[in-house]
């Protein structure tokens, strides 16, 4: 079993797909950032923020269905927003006794709640939908673009690389261990032994996991001087982006910054 | 499977722009120090080094094992990374997870990247290191004390970290202070001692297969006084301030009177232009569903559109 499944690109050829990565970054980034500074209940905004989301996720053609179960994964955080519905101040909807406390939800806490996690929402779809149209190495030439230090980059790049293999490493740990731990069937027994048991074997295999890590980064290391590598990064030029995705990203710009104006007029 | 149980990976949407900002400035001061410092100890072994070691981190973090009632304990990685690799390199380490995890998988999001950084990797490592080179320095570099010393780094690491998270919560007004910041730190002083058993079980693990991986790192921990000095100071802070935001939820307010940061740092950024009236749309009821009709036109438009061009395909293809 490989774990290939990691990767969230979704290959295509849709005009998102086409787009250049760069403007894919700035413009993902100008759009959650747009959406950050849109204030608490300004629904109109957060009705064409999604339109415009989900507009782009059809032209993309990787599915909306994919875009939401991946949106989905990062719901649960909303738990942390929860009790504000009952802790802001304002009107109250409805009142109930739990125990010796008296919970009023008010109507500016449930606003307030369902503005975030709207805002979240449509946040992470813009995430979801730029890494699934742009393949890995084209978003290291954006993030060397927006001049992130060319030595992060490179950290980045090499751990993408063996990400893959070191994730297969665990997952062969960790079929090695249920291997080896029995399941007697019986519902109070635990598979494998003791808490301390099972506590000090996920330990052994996090440790054989660095060493494994640390020998394969000598090795590495070692592959990369006897290919001529002298602490020098060096990488191809950024290539020259064509006239059309610069209209994308004028466009794309222009658009965010009506919705600002317009979240500002609305006030 | 990728999803961790700890809360603290947090999302786009969930803290203000100020507060983001603020976490982004600091957060990039830092690890552009740590690139600096690691270049220096390392030299040219830092991209191997540090690229193949932040893929071990989060591979190590799909380890689990079953704690009761369906839960599992879990690694978040700073503390094994920072006694493993020192402060400034296990920042780097962390660094590249937090980021993989926010661009790659949605595991936390884009524009609070900066504030995951600092609670994961800046001080996750710090609090991390402060304590473990405490224990050693009061029990001698001793087995004992390394594992001890792993320990209590790794719980402590978790622990601050989610105070650290349930502040900025706070201080973004997406989350009560009175009601998460003992929320979460009730469920990370569980979850941190899943952290602190594989930690420990590491430990223990390299000690008797490796112990030059342990001893070689500890004797080069250069630089390594400023990030005790900031470990402990962010605990005291944390720890101070807290059960103050806690206990009396006024605080925050107060704070909020005496300075106006707070009301600054929860107003959407625009707040701060002035007033300024529209003179068409000044329903918002009507402007909700003329966004509603413009939005669905250009949803209906855009389908129509790709539809469209599907069909030329297929029909000039087949």
């Amino acid at each position: 079993m490989h774990i290939h499944f990691l990767d969230p690109y979704q290959g295509g050829d849709s005009p998102v797909h086409r787009t250049d990565a760069r403007v894919k970054f700035i413009l993902t980034v100008a759009f959650i950032l747009t959406t950050a500074i849109m204030p608490i209940g300004a629904w109109p905004v957060y009705i064409l923020l999604f339109a415009m989301i989900i507009s782009m996720v059809i032209l993309s053609a990787v599915g909306v269905i994919y875009v939401q179960k991946r949106a989905a994964l990062a719901f649960p955080f909303v738990l942390a927003a929860l009790p504000l519905i009952i802790t802001t101040p304002g009107l109250p909807l409805v009142a109930t006794h739990v125990g010796p406390w008296e919970i009023t939800v008010t109507l500016a806490g449930v606003e307030r709640f369902v503005s975030i996690a709207l805002k979240s929402w449509i946040s992470v779809q813009a995430a979801i939908l730029m890494i699934a149209t742009t393949p890995f190495p084209d978003l290291m030439v954006a993030m060397r673009a927006v001049r992130i230090p060319r030595l992060l980059v490179a950290i980045f790049a090499l751990m993408w690389r063996y990400l893959f293999v070191l994730a297969d490493e665990a997952l062969r740990l960790l079929r090695a261990r249920a291997a080896r731990s029995g399941d007697s069937g019986i519902s109070d027994l635990r598979r494998g032994g003791s808490f301390t048991w099972r506590a000090q074997t996920a330990g052994g295999m996090a440790g054989n996991l660095f060493i494994r890590s640390i020998d394969r980064s000598d090795r590495i290391y070692v592959a990369m001087l006897s290919r001529g590598y002298d602490g020098e990064l060096r990488a191809m030029p950024l290539p020259e982006m064509e006239g059309s995705n610069w209209i994308v990203l004028i466009v794309g710009g222009v658009l965010l910054g009506m919705l600002v104006v317009l979240a500002l007029l609305l006030r | 499977m990728l999803l961790s149980p700890e809360a603290l990976h947090i999302p786009d949407g969930f803290l203000s722009a100020l507060v983001s900002i603020i976490l982004w400035i600091i957060s990039i001061a830092i690890v552009g120090y740590a690139l600096k410092r690691v270049g220096k100890d390392l030299g040219e072994r830092q991209v191997p080094l540090m690229g193949v070691l932040a893929a071990g981190i989060f591979a190590g973090q799909m380890l689990n094992f079953a704690v009761a009632g369906g839960t599992s304990g879990h690694l978040m990685g700073a503390a094994i990374a920072t006694i493993l690799m020192g402060p400034w390199a296990a920042i780097l380490i962390m660094t590249s997870v937090v980021s993989i995890q926010a661009l790659i998988f949605q595991d936390g999001g884009l524009l609070v990247l900066g504030a995951n950084i600092f609670n994961m990797a800046i001080v996750g490592v710090a609090v991390a290191y402060m304590v473990y080179r405490t224990v050693l320095w009061l029990m001698g570099e001793k087995k004992r004390s390394i594992l001890i010393g792993g320990f209590i780094a790794a719980w402590l690491s978790i622990e601050i970290a989610s105070l650290s998270v349930a502040m900025q919560l706070a201080f973004s007004g997406t989350s009560p202070a009175n009601l998460a910041i003992p929320a979460m730190a009730g469920v990370h002083a569980l979850i941190g001692i899943g952290e602190g058993l594989i930690t420990v079980g590491a430990l223990a693990f390299l000690l008797a297969s490796r112990p030059d991986l342990i001893q070689r790192r500890e004797t080069r921990q250069v630089g390594g006084k400023v990030v005790w000095l900031i470990g402990l100071l962010i605990v005291l802070i944390l720890v101070i301030a807290s059960p103050l935001a806690t206990t009396r939820p006024d605080g925050l307010e107060w704070v909020a009177t005496q300075n106006g940061f707070l009301s600054t740092a929860r107003a959407p950024l625009y707040r701060l232009i002035p007033d300024y009236i529209f003179p068409g749309i000044t329903n918002e009821t009507l402007a909700t569903i003329v966004a509603g009709i413009l939005g669905a036109v250009i949803i209906f438009g855009v389908g129509l559109g790709v539809a469209y061009t599907r069909r030329n395909r297929q029909t000039s293809g087949g």
